[in-house]
């Protein structure tokens, strides 16, 4: 299995955690991941707030580049900012011809053009269903037992394109945490908006999202997030959320990949669990039993 | 708001600066789902619903002196389940856009946010924290504003989650396709 990948802009720096661990626990499932060459910003929130033609000539220049390799066919995009503006070109050029060729005219400046054949695939959904709990079961040497994660979805991965869960009620986390040898904390927030760049532009109202949200998931011990922003709005804003609440509102706050890179017992060092504000210290001590691998 | 900034929204320059939001939500029936949707609607001063409506009949000083849409943080709750089938976010950007391109002052602190970021990914091809706030600091001239910013700014640096060099490429790699888009918005 080969996939495009789009690493975006927040994978090289605030969220470099998430780029080693999807390419750690990718490899280690053995999903070859072709980064694609030269590839450049999305425009994540900030273009469809300016300009839209850009919105969507830059996200176009990337799949364009990535077109070039015709032997694969999908991108695999982890942050759901980039996966939503790569999306949403792939689907829209796909009913709009004129559309194409609008992009296209863009595009021309730099010699390139989109065909419009690639899939584009959020991290989430090809772990949840192109790879699948079946193929990461097997792997689990280090089962999280009794670790109780909370699935955090935020927006993107799931709206406005339903691509590959129910975009209100999520569930596809679920079967993954199940197959790590934890639980799924219930509660309802899994798809709530956690503010996203309200946090930077207009904090009070961002604030009050992030503590609804971290306030719901108390009796959890760990939160699994998809997505670059919602994890640094949950991850890095617990003091002042809990401030907002009065309550003690902190809580480990993950990358999926990088939880299940722990079961399948990658270190904590290969899946950067020293950039995560919210994970003081050893993980694994502080939340499991040391329990010897399985013979092999 | 001060009161040249409500004149600067009373004459607005494009007559079209709602126009666009006006297409796309033409055929609202007010029934609210939206407003019940959004997770912001409590800090906005006016509804989403009611946007809507002020959208619908070209009240322009309304629509710009209000900070809803703005506060839209493109969840698409709003646009997943409007029973007209109606794409609510993209209308929210198309206002977003408007006032970007009017250089409103009462909405510079969140519309230079994103200008000065797309001006740093233009020369850069990348986005770079350290240029791109530095620009936006700069548009802005508010001696507090940068401290708002620092305290998670040198958190991430402690981390190693921040680049604290300037970045040296000079190649603008997005130069060509920026240029080529802003000529195609410009001639229509």
């Amino acid at each position: 299995m080969i996939y495009h990948y789009y690493p975006g802009c927040s994978l090289e720096g605030t969220a470099r955690e998430y780029d080693l661990s999807t390419r750690a626990v990718m490899a280690a499932l053995g999903a070859e991941l072709a980064e694609i060459e030269g590839w450049t910003c999305c425009g994540a929130s900030a273009a469809e707030s300016t300009n839209a033609l850009l919105a969507l000539a830059l996200p176009a220049r990337n799949l364009a580049k990535a077109e070039r390799h015709a032997e694969i066919g999908a991108v695999l995009v982890p942050c759901s900012a980039c996966y939503l503006n790569l999306k949403t070109v792939a689907e829209k050029t796909r009913k709009d011809p004129s559309l194409l060729s609008k992009i296209n005219a863009v595009l021309g400046a730099e010699q390139l053009r989109l065909q419009g054949r690639l899939q584009v695939k959020h991290l989430l959904d090809v772990l949840a269903k192109d790879l699948g709990p079946a193929a990461i079961h097997p792997k689990v040497v280090r089962p999280l037992d009794g670790l109780r994660i909370a699935p955090y979805y935020g927006c993107q991965c799931l709206r406005p394109y339903a691509a590959f869960d129910d975009p209100e009620a999520p569930t596809s986390m679920e079967p993954l945490i199940r197959a790590l040898g934890a639980e799924v904390f219930r509660w309802s927030m899994g798809g709530r908006c956690c503010g996203a760049a309200n946090m930077n532009t207009q904090r009070t109202a961002g604030m009050e999202l992030v503590a609804g949200i971290l306030a719901a998931a108390r009796g959890a011990d760990a939160l699994a997030t998809v997505c670059p922003m919602c994890q640094m709005n949950l991850d890095a804003f617990q003091g002042a959320a809990g401030r907002l609440r009065q309550a003690d509102l902190r809580i480990d706050v993950l990358y999926l990949p990088q939880l299940i890179g722990l079961a399948l017992g990658l270190s904590e060092h290969e899946l950067g669990l020293r950039f995560n504000f919210s994970v003081k210290g050893d993980f694994h001590r502080r939340h499991l039993k040391e329990v010897a691998p399985h013979a092999a | 708001m001060n009161p040249s900034a409500a004149a600067e929204i009373k004459t607005t320059r494009a007559p079209d600066a709602i126009e666009q939001a006006r297409r796309m939500v033409q055929s609202c029936i007010q029934c609210g789902t939206c407003t019940g949707s959004c997770p912001n609607a409590f800090a906005m001063d006016r509804t989403p619903r009611q946007l809507w409506r002020l959208v619908l009949l070209g009240q322009r000083e309304a629509v710009f002196g209000s900070r809803t849409f703005t506060l839209c943080s493109a969840c698409f709750l709003c646009t997943l389940r409007c029973p007209r089938g109606l794409h609510l976010t993209e209308a929210m950007h198309a206002l977003k856009q408007a006032a970007s391109r009017e250089r409103l002052t009462a909405h510079r602190p969140v519309t230079a946010f994103y200008r000065n970021f797309m001006e740093s990914v233009r020369r850069h091809g990348r986005v770079n924290e350290l240029a791109f706030m530095t620009l936006y600091f700069a548009e802005m001239k508010s001696p507090l504003l940068p401290l708002r910013y620092s305290v998670l700014g040198l958190r991430l640096a402690a981390r190693g989650k921040l680049s604290l060099r300037w970045p040296l490429r000079r190649q603008r790699p997005l130069e060509a396709i920026f240029r080529r888009a802003a000529e195609m918005e410009e001639g229509g």
